[in-house]
Parts: structure tokens; sequence; C-alpha cells
């Protein structure tokens, strides 16, 4: 039996060592590096968590938005120019068909190039617990502008206002198109939006949840009206009041029999804010939302303990501050229950916390704007290995998100299956093997030098396996296990001080291809089995 | 506000053509396997014990059968009324959903049946529904049907209540009746092959047995390369620790399987067309080469996104075609050459499927032609096997429908699901209440082809079997001493009074002779229920009182 964690939301006043540090960076961002490791355990605790948050203003601003890296000049797109950005292309203007879908697939791989060169904050990593939660499909909206927009809103929102999301999210153009808002009338109210703005952005539905299909069809009416301007640049929406549903909408006992009167005119949209709040001002959106967060970021079973000691009191606390996004992460970064050994190290990582940490544990190089297509495949390449493996960037397979961070019993075993598995292996083999993950003429492989180099002994054999899996593994391995892995280190080698030899010529004579090739095809050989291992894939 | 309505008129956002983009579904899929077993597998390996036929017959548990059951997901909730077309309402259908109606004169005729017709599209379905090979099950559903996907398919994966959780799924259920103790000692001589497959597709739900998950997820035979070894560290008894040994098991798994499927992808052979830019086909291609190889794996679950068709059901003006037209040749193009193909290879006597769909849709339409989520709908059950014909009768519709209003249920999807177990499986009625949970009449949708079991060796090994509990009845606790007659992988359950199975008290390895337990009561309401021991497909059951 699994014993249950009993700890809490009280701040977190033990050890700050490198066990709680890679622990913390791993679950906020995508990898653990050795030099954000080293300078977090020197900010002690606090410090560490308040710079993994300092998102505000130009700390971590959005990249540079995503080009037009498809086009030919036998075939331009006539909106914009090649190596020009297409965020702010009319929808109205047509284009070459085959166009719409590589500037989908672009924004992918831009979204992907800004994880892979993520800051050291939480950014990415919550966007992408926004876009899961407020989750659409970017094969189902098809306007590349919108989704940009859409990923941007996550973004600038995601330390922000939770009841700010909700609004931004309601009338996004993306998510009218996605979810049918922006044919919802007062002659046929679509309850598409309505329905899923209940179920699974705001209350959810665990058993407390009592909302009703009354509430849903009320909803929907709030929502009639809303449509997309595909003259503007950016795409924004409108609110058409004629097709506003004027009635009064009557919600069930579960929110108290609320009643929202309808407004003629722009005073329309009031309503909408009318039901947010509404929706918000009830409990269980907050221990929705709680529990969402939970199992993100820390673990998949909320079990009686946890939902007393952490769930309820960390609701009850996003609910009070209004909603304030920053506050509750804080909270639950900086909390014993957080750093308790019983949450360390059992989420299996997703492809992403898998592809994307790659690229930062193993320094992969990736070309930058001189290349722009080279540059622009590459991020695409690591996408499609995330895809491979069960999570297609801006993709979900349903509304409710990718199934590991919804699907009871198994949550996020479900990323790991005989396919899956077998996907992750094949990149772990290649990815530190000399021609490296290959596609298209792009070559993507690990640095095993650059991390070797971050220790501080690499020339000491049995020290250089126990840095790396400190960083690499959130688990301690015995000694037998540390001596299996030493043997791909010196494999062929008579004895450790060998490897001392090689490692230090290698240092004294850099340039040699030779010495570099004799300590990379090593470094090379451990790394792989490192990644090859379950452990590798705990976060 | 008019000058900007105006303006927008003539200006419309120009989207794509609309690709089937929900073949993307294929890659992204990932399914689960939760496995909760110890890390290491000791014992003797089962090659050892291949030759003794005794031991083989108790070592490869459920009755031998070579059918194969394929069920066809059809995600999103499909239009029923588009699909099996009830014409003697047609002045009605018009009157409630005429921006979605299907032109009469276009409606495929289904021999014998004068007053039901398929969609335009299914021309191959109703060539084999004519040949006698498709059963048309009329207005499937349950009682308080629920809207949400997520809830809805959950409840069609799990076979449970409408207001009932369930952490396992019907087949799930099956296939820990049929081989209890999976993964442990599996795969072995006599069961080499995955239990259930699924191809590109993932339902975990769908196959969660109540202690392991029990299908395999492949989406191309042609990936699995090298599975490393390593590290065997014993996992801890904490969340890590959990994660850490499912990872290892799936691998370890994993690894076998594969071969196997490998083996027998390369063996067999299709010997049908197929046609192209069909994802459906695509994935029924490969299950027919499968079984062509020899897989004995007896359930595969494929699916088909993309039936949430609440608007742009149809091209106005021209109903017969549109997003739902499509998929609907998808699924009808992809059933009839797999149902020709297997024709062809002569295993068509022992291959069956089956469509189903977490719910049907709105008898009204909306304004954006299409439907909303609705209740009950036709599922087709097809195979040379079927008993040819339809099941129920034509949905009413009611001449003023309201936009709530939905077609009631004429049969529970779990009468579906009995007979499948019962006439396609041979499942017997004890295990046929313990996976459905309550009694579901069987429907006459396959013609039965289930045989008397071998009485004399499981009289001798059922004989062997004995389960004494002392005290019984029981208030806090109670031991039980359990005797086999043979070495073997067993589970020893207690089922509650509703025939549920309540706890699993062992499953594992038990050697020949006596072997004592203990049940605490961790709550148990007070009533009559049973003790189970099974080994093989040999079983006993012994009354248990709880008192209070």
């Amino acid at each position: 039996m699994r014993p249950d964690p009993q700890s809490g939301i009280n701040p977190y006043t033990g050890p700050w060592t490198t066990t709680q540090v890679v622990h913390l960076l791993r679950r906020a961002t995508f990898g653990v590096r050795k030099s954000e490791v080293d300078q977090l355990l020197s900010l002690g605790m606090n410090a560490a968590v308040d710079k993994l948050l300092d998102t505000a203003g130009a700390k971590d601003p959005i990249p540079s938005p995503p080009l037009n890296v498809y086009s030919t000049p036998a075939e331009p797109d006539p909106t914009t120019p090649y190596g020009q950005t297409f965020i702010n292309a009319p929808a109205v203007t047509p284009i070459p068909p085959q166009y719409y879908q590589a500037r989908t697939d672009v924004f992918k791989a831009w979204w992907a190039g800004n994880m892979i060169h993520q800051k050291m904050t939480i950014t990415e990593k919550l966007t992408l617990f926004w876009f899961n939660h407020f989750a659409l499909e970017a094969d189902t909206v098809q306007i590349a502008q919108a989704m940009y927009y859409y990923y941007k809103l996550l973004r600038e929102n995601a330390l922000g206002n939770f009841k700010t999301m909700v609004k931004l999210v309601s009338v996004d153009p993306a998510m009218l198109r996605y979810l049918n808002g922006q044919l919802n009338s007062k002659a046929a109210p679509d309850e598409n939006y309505a329905r899923e703005l209940q179920e699974l952005f705001t209350i959810g539905k665990g058993p407390d949840a009592t909302w009703t299909e009354d509430d849903v069809k009320a909803a929907a009416k709030v929502l009639t009206g809303y449509r997309i301007n595909p003259l503007t640049t950016p795409i924004s929406y409108y609110f058409d009041f004629n097709q506003h549903d004027l009635s009064t909408k009557r919600f069930s006992a579960f929110y108290n029999n609320k009643t929202i009167t309808g407004k003629f005119g722009p005073a329309g949209e009031q309503e909408l804010d009318e039901l947010i709040t509404m929706l918000t001002d009830n409990i269980e959106t907050a221990r929705h939302m709680v529990r969402k967060l939970y199992q993100f970021f820390v673990y998949y079973e909320i079990p009686n303990d946890v939902e007393i000691n952490v769930i309820r009191p960390l609701a009850d606390l996003y609910k009070s501050s209004g909603y304030d996004n920053k506050k509750v992460v804080e909270t639950l970064f900086k909390s014993e229950h957080f750093y308790d050994m019983l949450s360390v190290g059992c989420i299996i990582k997703s492809p992403l916390d898998y592809s994307i940490g790659l690229t930062k544990e193993f320094s992969i190089k990736f070309p930058d704007q001189s290349n722009l297509v080279n540059q622009y495949l590459s991020w695409g390449l690591i996408a499609s290995l995330s895809a491979y493996q069960g999570l297609n960037i801006a993709d979900p397979p349903v509304v409710s998100g990718w199934q590991a961070w919804y699907q009871s019993p198994q949550f996020h075993e479900i990323w790991i299956n005989a396919d899956t598995l077998a996907n992750r292996n094949r990149v772990a083999e290649n990815i530190t093997s000399s021609k490296g993950v290959e596609f298209n003429g792009i070559s993507l492989k690990v640095d095993p030098i650059i991390l070797a180099s971050s220790f501080s002994q690499p020339q000491d054999a049995l020290q250089l396996v126990k840095d790396s899996v400190a960083i690499l593994y959130n688990y301690t391995l015995s000694d037998t296990s540390i001596q299996y892995l030493k043997s791909f280190l010196i494999q062929g080698l008579p004895g450790d001080s060998y490897w001392t030899d090689i490692w230090l010529e290698y240092t004294g004579n850099p340039t040699d291809p030779a010495l570099k090739n004799a300590v990379t095809l090593r470094l090379n050989a451990l790394f792989k089995e490192i990644i090859s291992q379950a452990e590798y894939h705990l976060s | 506000m008019p000058s900007l309505k105006k303006s927008l008129a003539k200006q419309n956002i120009i989207y794509p053509k609309l690709r089937n983009m929900k073949r993307r579904k294929f890659i992204k899929s990932a399914a689960a396997a939760s496995v909760v077993v110890p890390s290491m597998i000791n014992g003797i390996p089962l090659q050892a014990h291949s030759n003794n036929a005794w031991l083989q017959s108790v070592l490869n548990p459920g009755l031998e059968t070579d059918h194969v059951m394929v069920l066809i997901y059809l995600g999103g909730g499909n239009d029923g009324l588009n699909t099996v077309v009830p014409v003697d309402n047609y002045s009605r259908l018009d009157a409630a959903r005429k921006n979605v109606l299907l032109p009469q004169n276009q409606l495929l005729k289904l021999n014998g049946f004068a007053n039901t017709a398929l969609h335009p599209a299914m021309t191959g379905m109703q060539t084999l529904f004519n040949e006698g090979k498709v059963n048309i099950v009329q207005s499937v559903g349950y009682p308080n049907p629920n809207f949400s996907h997520f809830r809805a398919t959950d409840i069609w994966a799990s076979a449970s209540e409408a207001n009932q959780y369930l952490d396992s799924g019907w087949l799930g259920r099956y296939l820990n009746e049929e081989f209890p103790g999976f993964p442990l000692d599996y795969p072995n001589a006599a069961n080499p092959d995955p239990l259930a497959i699924q191809v590109g597709a993932n339902l975990p739900l769908l196959f969660q047995g109540p202690n392991a998950q029990m299908s395999m997820n492949v989406s191309n035979p042609d990936i699995f390369g090298a599975w490393p070894t390593g590290l065997s560290d014993p996992p801890p008894a904490t969340p890590l620790g959990h994660e850490l040994n499912y990872i290892r098991t799936i691998s370890r798994q994993s690894k076998t399987y594969a071969d196997t499927l490998v083996k027998g992808f390369l063996k067999g052979n299709n010997l049908g067309n197929y046609p192209a830019g069909n994802y459906l086909a695509d994935t029924l291609k490969v299950i027919a080469r499968l079984i062509n190889g020899g897989l004995k794996t007896r359930l595969y679950l494929v699916n088909l996104y993309g039936f949430d068709t609440h608007s742009d059901q149809v091209v106005t003006g021209n109903n017969a075609t549109g997003a739902h037209a499509n998929l609907l040749k998808l699924l009808s193009d992809a059933v009839f050459s797999f149902q020709r193909d297997i024709e062809l290879m002569n295993v068509a006597h022992r291959v069956m499927g089956m469509t189903f769909s977490e719910f049907g849709r709105r008898i009204k339409s909306n304004d954006s032609v299409g439907t909303d989520h609705g209740a009950a709908a036709p599922l087709f059950v097809f195979g040379s096997k079927a008993r040819g014909g339809i099941t129920g009768n034509n949905p009413i519709i009611p001449s003023t429908v309201t936009e709530n209003d939905n077609l009631p249920m004429q049969y529970d999807f779990r009468s579906v699901y009995a007979s499948v177990l019962k006439d396609w499986f041979c499942v017997k009625d004890d295990s046929l209440q313990r996976i459905l949970l309550k009694n579901f009449q069987a429907l006459p949708l396959i013609k039965n082809e289930c045989s008397t079991t071998d009485t004399k060796n499981l009289k001798d090994a059922e004989d062997a079997l004995q389960i004494i509990a002392s005290p019984n009845p029981m208030t806090s606790f109670t031991n039980i001493q359990i005797a086999t007659g043979t070495d073997g992988v067993a589970q020893l359950q207690l089922i509650d009074p509703l025939g549920r199975l309540a706890k699993i008290l062992f499953s594992g390895k038990l050697q020949n002779g006596t072997h004592q337990f203990s049940l605490e009561n961790e709550g148990y309401a007070p009533g009559n229920y049973y003790i189970r021991l099974q080994q093989g497909n040999a079983q006993k059951t012994e009354p248990l009182l709880i008192v209070r």
C-alpha cells in the first residue's frame, strides 16, 4: 500500500538540497540543467520559486511570432512575404490551399521552439497547462493566426487572473470557431460551448458538481450573438446583438437559482460577465481548478488527506484571492506538500517533458534564424517526436485535453504503452548516436561533452555517473546500479583511471578529433543507457 | 454596426476544405496499461510445462475459442436518424430536421424492410446487409442517458449505470474472467499473443480489468525497436515506486508482445482489396493481416472520429453529401473490404464486428445545419455469423418535436454486450453476471456458435478445489483456507450480494496444496456474499455471510 501524504500547504521549511531543486525544476520547467540547479540552490526555496514565477513584463516576453517559411517563389503567399510573420494576415484573403496546413504546422513548430528556448521560468510549462485546460484543436480551428493569438492569451495570463482568462477564452475567435460559438444564435442556441464551459473549463464534473442540462441550455442563451470579425487584424470577435437571446436566463439551485436578465443591444455582453461571476462564485470552480493544477504539477491521485489538507485550503485561497493564478501556483510550489518525498518523482513525463527536456538537458543544438527553414524544421522535428509519443502540440484528441491529464484510473500512465515507449526508446537510441535523430536533412543529437563538463569532476568516472544521475533522475540509485551505468562509460577500458586519462587528454586538446570522438562515444553510451531506463521517464 | 454587417456579408473567412483531419488521431493515440504487479516475476518458466497437456489446459484458463470480435468506435456521437433512416416517418423528419434531411429517393434500400433505409453513402454496408451479414439493432441506449462525451463514453466502456462510476471496462472484466491473473505469467506457451489490441485507437477504460490493463496498443507493427534492460533497484513503496514499476512492466511485456506481433504481421497477408485514402480501412487491413498471420488475439478496437456534427453535418443543397456522409462512407467501405478479405482468407466464420458510439443525436436539428447530443441510436453487428436483419422497430418521431426531445431506447446496450459475450464468446451465466454486473437479456444477433465444454476434465479439476471460511458468518474478519489440486494461476475473489466483484483477495500462481488467506471487513454491508476460487477454468464458490 502506498502511504498517503499528510502534509499541507504551509510553507516548506525542510532541507534545500539538489533533490528539492531538481524536483522543482523538473515540475516547473521542461528538463533540468546543472547551471540552473546551482543557481536555485544558492537562492534558497522562497527566492527560487519567486524566480521561476518572475515573468511579468519584460522578464519573459512572448518570443517573436511565427514566420512564413513555407512559401516558394513560384507560389508566394499573397498576404505575407517569405520570412515575415503571418499572424496578422487577413483571414478573408485566399492563399494557396496547402498553406493553411503549412501555417498551422509552422505555428506548432514555433511553439515547440518556445519551449526549447524557454527561460528559467514556469511560463511555457504553465502555458501548456492552460492550453490543456482550455483545450481546442488546431486542426479544427484551421486559422493559424487565431491559434497564435489564443496561445498568446494563455501565455500572457498564465500567472494572471483566471476570471479574466475565462472571459477572454469565451470570446476568442479560435474558441468561437472550435465550439461553434460563432454559430450560436437565439433561433436555435448551440449548446456546445455552454456545456464545456461548465463541464470542463470552470465547475467540472466531480460528485459535487450538480449543474443541470437546463443550466447548459440557459448558458447557451447567454452566449448567443458572439461572432468572429475576420476583417480586423488581428482577427477579433464582435457582438451581434441581433442574434442575442433576450429572455431571462434561469439557472438551477446549484447556482442558487440565479437569473440573468436579457439585455438589449451592446449591453447584452454584460450577461457573459454575470455568467462568469456566477460560475466563479461557486467554490466548485476553485476546487476543480486546484485539482487540475494538482494533477498536472504534483500527482494524479487525490486521496482524502490531500483533498482536505491541500485541495480545499488552496481552493479557498484561490477563490478569496479573486482567482489570482500566481498566488495559488506560488503557494503550491512553496508548500511542504510539494516537497514531501511522496510527491517527488511520481509523475510520468508527458511527451513534451520527455522531448523538450532532452533538448535542455543535453544542450541539443538548433539552427538559428540565419537558416530559417532548418530552424523551423528542427523545432518541427521535436514536435513530431512528441506527437508520436502521444502529444500532438495544439491538437489534443478532444476538448477535454489529453487523456493523461483526466482519464481515470491511469492518468499519466496513459503516456506509456507498447507503442509510445517503443518510440521513446528509438529516440533515446538515435539521439545519442553519432548521426542523431534525422529527418529531411535535419539532424538533432545530444552534446554529451557539454553535460559532462558542467560537473565538477568529469574525469572521475564514478563521480560523473553520480552527478549525471543526480540531475537526470529524481531517484537515488543503489551502488550496484551506479556501477552498472558506469560500465557503459568505461566499456572496453581496463579500469576507471583510463577514463580519467582520456578525459584529461581531451580537455588538454579539445580540437583533436580522435580524442573528441573517444570521449563522445563513451559519454553517449552512458547517457543512452541513463535515458533508456524507466527512471528517466519519471518527473 | 449595420455597415460592419454589410461588409462582413461580402467577406467571409476562407477556410481550407475540410479534409479528414481526424486521421491524425491515429498518430496521437496513446493508451494506458495500469498494472499492479510485483517487479519480479518469480516461478517456473512456463515453457517447462508446455508438454503437459493437463497443465496446459489449467494454465490456459477460459474456454478455448478462436472467435474474434472487432469493435469500431464512432467517436463523437453518431446521428442515427441519418444513418438508419425510418422512412415511414419521413414527413415528421422533414418537419423536425429539414436542414439536414436526406433526399428520400437517394436512400439505400434494405431487402425485406420497406420502411428502413441506409444513408446514401453506405453502399458497402447495404450490400452486406442484403447478403444477410448485418444485424441492425435499433435505438440502443440506456436509462438516464448522459450527454457528456466523456461520461457517456465511460458508461459504454464500463457498462455502468448512468450514475455509477466504475474503474474497469466490460471487456477488461471479460478478459479477466478468461485470463485471471494476467499479466502475471503472460505471455505463455498457450497464450502467446496479446489478449486485445487497440489499433490506432485508444479507449483505455474499455479494456481495463479489475487488476490490470488487458489490451495492447499498436499504431504500426514496424516500429518496435530495441528494448533496453538494465536497472532493477527494487521500487520503494511510494508513488514514485508505483510508477517505476508500471513503466518497467510495460517495457518487459511490450518486448515480448512486439515480437509476436511483428512475426504475425510478417507471416500474414491480405487477400482482398482495400480502398485508398481510408484510414479505417487501413486499420482493419492490419487486423485482417494479423488474423491471417495466426494471431490468437480475440478482441480488436479501432475508431473513427468526427461524428460530433454540431454544425455543417451536410452540405446545404446537397444533403446526401458533407461531413457525416464522408464518415459513413469511410465506415461502410472499410467494413465491406474487411469482410471480403476475411471471406477470401476463409476465416469469416470466426470473425465478427460491431459499431458503437457514445450517444445518438437530437431529433431536431439546430441552426448551424447540425445536430446536438442525443440519446439512443442504432448500431451495426456484422459478419458471416450475424443473424441478418433488423432487431427492433423504427423509432417513432413525434409530430411536434422540440429541441429537447430525444429518441427513447428500445434496447439497453448491455443486452448487445450480453449477446456478444454469450453467443459469440460462449461466456457462462455466472461469468456474464460478474462482467455485466446485472442480468441483461441477450438479443438474437449472432448465430449461436457456443459448444458445450469438456465436462470431465473440468469436473476433476473442480472437485479438487476447496474453500473453508471460518468464522462464517463473519463480523470483522474471517480466515479462509483453500485447497488446490494442482499448480497454476488462480484468483480468489469476494463477490457481493449483487453479484459484483467486491475484492480480489489473491491473484497469482498457487502451488498444489492448501493456502491461507484472511479477509478483513472493510466496511462491507451485511448480506450474502460468496468466496470464489478460480484456477484455470475450474472454479468453486462458497457462501459467506457477513453480519454486523
